[in-house]
C-alpha cells in the first residue's frame, strides 16, 4: 500500500507529476541491467539539488531508505531498492552547467549522459575519458557511484581519476561540496571516497569532471591468435615492454563466432582469440609503439595482424568488439555478465578455469573483456525461462569469482559490488576490514538511509545487515536512522 | 470477453520474444518519449516490462497502463539499437492487438473504426480528402491556425492541396535499356496528399529503365491498422495486396512511403499462421523495395540537370529503423549535381508524425516536432527531403508553426528535378 503521507510530502517538494506511486510506475523501477529485483514505495524525479536535499529530509522523517538511480544500466544491482523506500531518479537533472575548456573541466548534473559530456566538449578538442560500454545511455551519477570503467581505462584510469569535485546531499539533507575545480586539494580525499561508494553514503547532485585533450594520433591493431593462451601471454608481454596501450581488449572464439555472424568482422572461424590494441599519443610515439606491439604479437605467434591508422579503418577494427555484446545477445535468450579481476599473468590459467567451470555447469560462455587490466567479463548464456537456470547461473558466477580471488584477483573490476556480490566481500576482507568500512559510512552519518543492502555482506535476505554492523550502527546514537 | 486472461489471444506477444529483453537499458536514449519525459514507463524497456507484467497478471491493463503503451510512437529506433535483437515492433503490435480485442478504451475503438472504415476504403478516403482540401482552400485552415485557442489544436491536422494521382494500369514505359517491370503501391493518403510524389516516382523509375504499373485491385497497406492494434483488418488488406501484386507479374513492388514499405516487408510475419497465404506473403515481402533502395542498387542514370540547394535529410523512422535503410537516400542525394547535403544533428529521430500519432498525442508530437525544427533550422537548409508522407506533412506543419520558409520534398522529387 502506498504511504500516502510520504507521497504527499514528496509531492509538495517536487510536484505531483514527479512523484510516482502507481503499481505500474513502481514496477519499472524494480530492475536494472542485472537479474535482481526490488520494488520501491515511491519514485521521485527531482529537478535540482535543493529538491534532492528536501527529499532526503522527508525520507529521514518517514524512515524510508533512499536509492539513487541514473539510467538503470548498472550491472551489480546498485540502483535496485532492496529495502523498498524511495528511489531518486536523476533523469531530470541532466544539465551541463559549465564547460571551462581552458581549465579542462566541466560541471555537470548527475543525470547527464556520459556520451553527452564528450559531445558537448568535442568542439574544444576535448573528451571525457571513462567509456563504459553503456556510455551512450548511462549517467555520470551512476558512473561516479560505481566508479565505472571501460576499454580505455587501462591507460587513463576509471571514473575516480576524472572527477575533481562533487556536490553531495548528506544523510542530514545538507548540501556540501567535496573537492573542487583544482586537482589535489588539501585534506582527506573525500571526493575519492565517495566515487565508488555505490550510493551508500550520500547522493551526488553535481560533478566536476576532468576533461582530456583528444590524442593527436591513435593507432589500432587487431592481432589474431590460434590459442587463447598465446593471446593471454601477449597481453602481459605488451605491458612488459613498458607500453601502456589506451585499450587492450580480448575476445575468445565463442565471441568471435557470434560476432562474425552478426557483423562479418572477418575473423577466421578457427582462430582462438583476438586482441584489439589501441595506442594513442603523439604521432611518432604511437607509430613506435604500434611497431613494438606488432613485434611482440608476431613473436608470440599471432597468425595475422591488421592495423588501422585512419578513423574509418580503426572503426572497422573496433566494429567486432563494439558489436560483441549485441551478437552474444542473439545466442541465447539471456546472458549474465560477470565482472572479475585477475593479475595479468594469471589470465591463461584463470580463463582455462572459467571454461571448465562453465562446461561442468553445462552453460556456454563467451569471453570479451579488458585484458590489459586483467578485468574478465565471462558472459554466460542461458534461458531465464528454464526453471532453476537463473540460480544455477548465479552459482556458476560464484565459482568463477572464487577462481579470480584464488588467483590473487578480486570480485569486481568496474561493475561494483552492489547487491549481487556483497556476500563475496568476506572472501577478500576480514570482519575487521568490513567494520572499518562500515565505520567510514557511519562517519558520514549514513547508516542504512542510503542504498541499504549494498556492498556489505549479509547471510540473510535483501537488506539485512550483519549483527556487527548493526552494533556499529547502534553506537552512533539515537539520531541515527536504522 | 471480460473474463479472458490477458494476452491469451492469437496476437499475444510470444514468451520467446518477450524474454529476449535483458533490460540492459541501451535503448533508452534512442527513445523519443523517454528522452522527452525521463520516465521509465515511457521507455522501450519499461513498456516491454509492462507488457510482460500484464501477461503475467502482475498488473492490470488499466487506462494509465494502456496509456503508457499508447504513447509509444512505434518509431522502432529502440529496435535498431537493441543489442539483444528484441523484436519490439512485433511485440508492441501484438500487445495492442490483444488490448483492442479485449475491452479497449473508447478512443482506441474509434481510431480503429476510422482507419478501417475511412482511410482503408478508397471512396470514403477520397471524400475525406475532399473535405481536407476544402478546409485548406476555403481559408478555414489559415484562420484556424491563427486563432489563439485553436492554433495548437489544428496545426497537425492533415491538409491537402495539389491534384490527386488517379492513374492505374500501365503508368510508364521504360526509357532506354529496359531493366524490368515494377508495380507501384498507390496507398491511401499518398495519392491525395502527395500525388506529385507518385508522378515523380513514375518518371524517375521510367528514366531508369523500368516499366511501371499500378495494379488496380491493390489496397491500403494496412500499416496504420496494424500499428493501432487492428490486426484482422491489416491481415485482410495484406491478402488483397498479395493477390493484386502477385498477379501483376512484376519483378518488384516499389513503395515510396517508408511506413507502408516497412509494413509490406513484414507481411510474411503478419500472415505466418494463414495456411493459404503464409508462403505467398513471404514471397511477396521479398519483392517489396523502397524506391530509394531500388534506385541506389542500380547503376543510376546520371542526372543531367542541377539542383542548387542546401538540403537536409530526415530519415523516416520506418525506413531507417524498421527497414534499416539509411545509406540509399543519401546516395541518391549525393548523385544530384549542385545539391549540398547538410546533415541535422539527429536525422533518424522521430519527427512526431508516426501515422495518426500526431492527432492522438498532440502534445508529445508537438514537443518532438519543435525539437526537430530546431535541428533543421541549425542546418540552414532551405529544402528538407524525406521519404514518407507522414514525415512530409509533419515537417510542413512545423514550418508553418515556426513561420519558417522552406520546402519539404520526397527524395525522388529532387532526383526527378535533376533529370529535367
Amino acid at each position: 500500500m502506498p504511504n500516502s503521507s510520504l507521497i504527499r510530502d514528496l509531492s509538495r517538494v517536487v510536484g505531483r507529476r514527479w512523484v510516482l506511486h502507481e503499481p505500474e510506475d513502481l514496477l519499472v523501477y524494480e530492475y536494472d541491467a542485472t537479474i535482481e529485483r526490488g520494488l520501491p514505495e515511491a519514485v521521485v524525479l527531482p529537478y535540482n539539488a535543493n529538491q534532492v536535499s528536501q527529499v532526503v529530509r522527508i525520507a529521514r522523517r518517514h524512515n524510508a531508505p533512499v536509492t539513487a538511480r541514473g539510467a538503470g544500466t548498472g550491472l551489480s544491482g546498485g540502483a535496485i531498492p532492496c529495502d523498498g523506500g524511495i528511489v531518486i531518479v536523476t533523469s531530470r537533472m541532466n544539465r551541463i552547467l559549465e564547460v571551462d575548456a581552458g581549465n579542462r573541466i566541466a560541471v555537470v548534473e548527475p543525470g547527464v549522459i556520459n556520451q553527452d559530456i564528450t559531445d558537448a566538449v568535442a568542439p574544444h578538442g576535448l573528451y571525457f575519458a571513462p567509456d563504459p560500454s553503456s556510455q551512450k545511455v548511462c549517467t555520470i551519477g551512476g558512473n561516479v557511484a560505481e566508479n565505472a570503467g571501460g576499454p580505455h581505462c587501462l591507460r587513463y584510469g576509471t571514473t575516480t581519476n576524472h572527477v575533481l569535485g562533487l556536490e553531495i546531499v548528506t544523510p542530514e539533507g545538507d548540501l556540501v561540496w567535496l573537492g573542487g575545480k583544482t586537482a589535489d586539494p588539501p585534506g582527506y580525499d573525500l571526493t575519492g571516497l565517495v566515487v565508488g561508494s555505490e550510493g551508500t553514503i550520500c547522493i551526488v547532485t553535481k560533478v566536476i569532471v576532468r576533461l582530456m585533450d583528444c590524442p593527436q594520433s591513435t593507432v589500432t591493431l587487431l592481432a589474431i591468435f590460434d590459442e587463447v593462451d598465446q593471446a593471454s601471454h601477449a597481453v602481459s608481454a605488451i605491458i612488459g615492454q613498458g607500453i601502456v596501450p589506451a585499450a587492450l581488449e580480448m575476445m575468445d572464439r565463442n565471441t568471435m563466432r557470434a560476432v562474425e555472424e552478426a557483423v562479418q568482422a572477418g575473423y577466421p572461424p578457427d582462430a582462438g582469440a583476438v586482441l584489439l590494441i589501441e595506442v594513442d599519443g603523439l604521432e611518432e610515439e604511437t607509430r613506435e609503439q604500434a611497431d613494438s606491439v606488432r613485434a611482440v604479437c608476431e613473436e608470440l605467434g599471432a597468425r595475422e595482424l591488421r592495423i588501422g591508422f585512419s578513423a574509418e579503418d580503426r572503426e572497422r577494427l573496433w566494429a567486432g568488439r563494439k558489436g560483441a555484446l549485441g551478437a552474444l545477445g542473439r545466442l541465447a535468450p539471456s546472458y549474465y555478465i560477470l565482472d572479475g579481476v585477475v593479475p595479468r599473468s594469471k589470465l591463461p590459467a584463470v580463463l582455462r578455469g572459467v571454461y571448465e567451470a562453465c562446461d561442468s555447469f553445462g552453460f556456454q560462455v563467451a569471453n570479451v573483456f579488458h585484458a590489459g587490466d586483467g578485468n574478465l567479463h565471462p558472459n554466460v548464456m542461458f534461458d531465464e525461462r528454464v526453471p532453476g537456470a537463473t540460480q544455477r547461473v548465479l552459482d556458476l558466477g560464484e565459482v568463477i569469482m572464487r577462481l579470480c580471488v584464488e588467483a590473487g584477483g578480486t570480485i569486481t573490476g568496474e561493475h561494483g559490488v552492489g547487491y549481487e556480490k556483497r556476500n563475496y566481500m568476506s572472501w577478500i576482507f576480514s570482519e575487521d576490514d568490513l567494520e572499518v568500512m562500515a565505520g567510514v559510512k557511519l562517519a558520514f552519518g549514513a547508516t542504512d538511509l542510503f542504498n541499504p543492502g549494498k556492498i556489505f555482506p549479509s547471510s540473510k535476505g535483501c537488506g539485512e545487515v550483519s549483527s556487527r554492523m548493526k552494533a556499529a550502527i547502534a553506537k552512533v546514537g539515537p539520531d541515527a536512522y536504522v | 470477453m471480460a473474463d479472458n486472461p490477458p494476452f491469451s489471444g492469437p496476437f499475444a506477444p510470444s514468451d520467446a520474444d518477450l524474454s529476449r529483453c535483458v533490460h540492459c537499458g541501451l535503448c533508452l536514449e534512442s527513445c523519443p518519449t523517454y528522452t522527452e519525459t525521463g520516465l521509465e514507463t515511457e521507455s522501450p524497456r519499461g513498456r516491454l516490462y509492462l507488457i510482460k507484467a500484464i501477461a503475467e497478471e502482475r498488473i492490470e491493463a488499466t487506462p494509465t497502463v494502456v496509456g503508457h503503451l499508447d504513447l509509444c510512437l512505434q518509431c522502432r529506433n529502440c529496435e535498431a539499437v537493441c543489442p539483444s535483437g528484441v523484436p519490439y515492433g512485433r511485440i508492441m503490435e501484438g500487445a495492442r492487438a490483444e488490448l483492442l480485442a479485449n475491452r479497449p478504451p473508447l478512443a482506441w475503438r474509434l481510431r480503429a473504426l476510422f482507419l478501417r472504415e475511412v482511410i482503408a476504403r478508397p471512396r470514403r478516403m477520397a471524400a475525406f480528402a475532399t473535405l481536407l482540401r476544402l478546409y485548406r482552400a476555403s481559408g478555414l485552415r489559415w484562420l484556424a491556425e491563427r486563432a489563439p485557442f485553436l492554433r495548437e489544436r489544428v496545426i497537425l491536422a492533415p491538409t491537402i492541396s495539389g491534384p490527386t494521382f488517379r492513374a492505374r494500369g500501365v503508368l510508364a514505359r521504360p526509357r532506354g535499356e529496359a531493366r524490368g517491370r515494377v508495380a507501384l503501391l498507390i496507398g491511401c493518403i499518398m495519392p491525395h496528399a502527395y500525388g506529385r510524389v507518385h508522378e515523380a516516382t513514375v518518371r524517375v523509375l521510367a528514366r531508369n529503365g523500368f516499366e511501371v504499373v499500378a495494379p488496380p485491385h491493390q489496397a491500403c497497406c494496412g500499416a496504420l491498422n496494424a500499428h493501432n492494434g487492428d490486426r484482422p483488418t491489416a491481415r485482410a488488406l495484406a491478402r488483397r495486396n498479395i493477390d493484386a501484386f502477385l498477379d501483376a507479374g512484376v519483378d518488384a513492388v516499389v513503395v515510396n512511403s517508408a511506413g507502408c514499405g516497412s509494413a509490406m516487408k513484414e507481411y510474411g510475419e503478419l500472415l505466418a499462421d494463414d495456411p493459404d497465404y503464409a508462403e505467398k506473403a513471404k514471397r511477396f515481402a521479398g519483392m517489396v523495395k523502397d524506391v530509394t533502395e531500388l534506385l541506389a542498387e542500380l547503376p543510376l542514370e546520371a542526372p543531367t540537370g542541377r539542383v542548387e540547394a542546401d538540403v537536409t535529410f530526415q530519415d523516416p523512422c520506418h525506413l531507417a529503423h524498421a527497414q534499416r535503410i539509411t545509406g540509399a537516400p543519401r546516395e541518391l542525394l549525393a548523385a544530384i549535381p549542385g545539391l549540398r547535403l547538410v546533415e541535422m544533428a539527429q536525422p533518424d529521430r522521430c519527427c512526431g508524425s508516426a501515422g495518426i500519432y500526431s492527432l492522438a498525442h498532440r502534445e508529445m508530437s508537438l514537443d518532438l516536432l519543435d525539437g526537430k525544427m530546431r535541428e533543421i533550422a541549425a542546418t540552414g537548409a532551405e529544402v528538407i527531403a524525406t521519404a514518407n508522407p507522414g514525415c512530409m506533412a509533419q515537417i510542413e506543419a512545423g514550418l508553418r508553426r515556426h513561420r519558417r520558409p522552406g520546402r519539404v520534398v520526397h527524395v525522388v522529387e529532387l532526383l526527378d528535378e535533376a533529370y529535367r
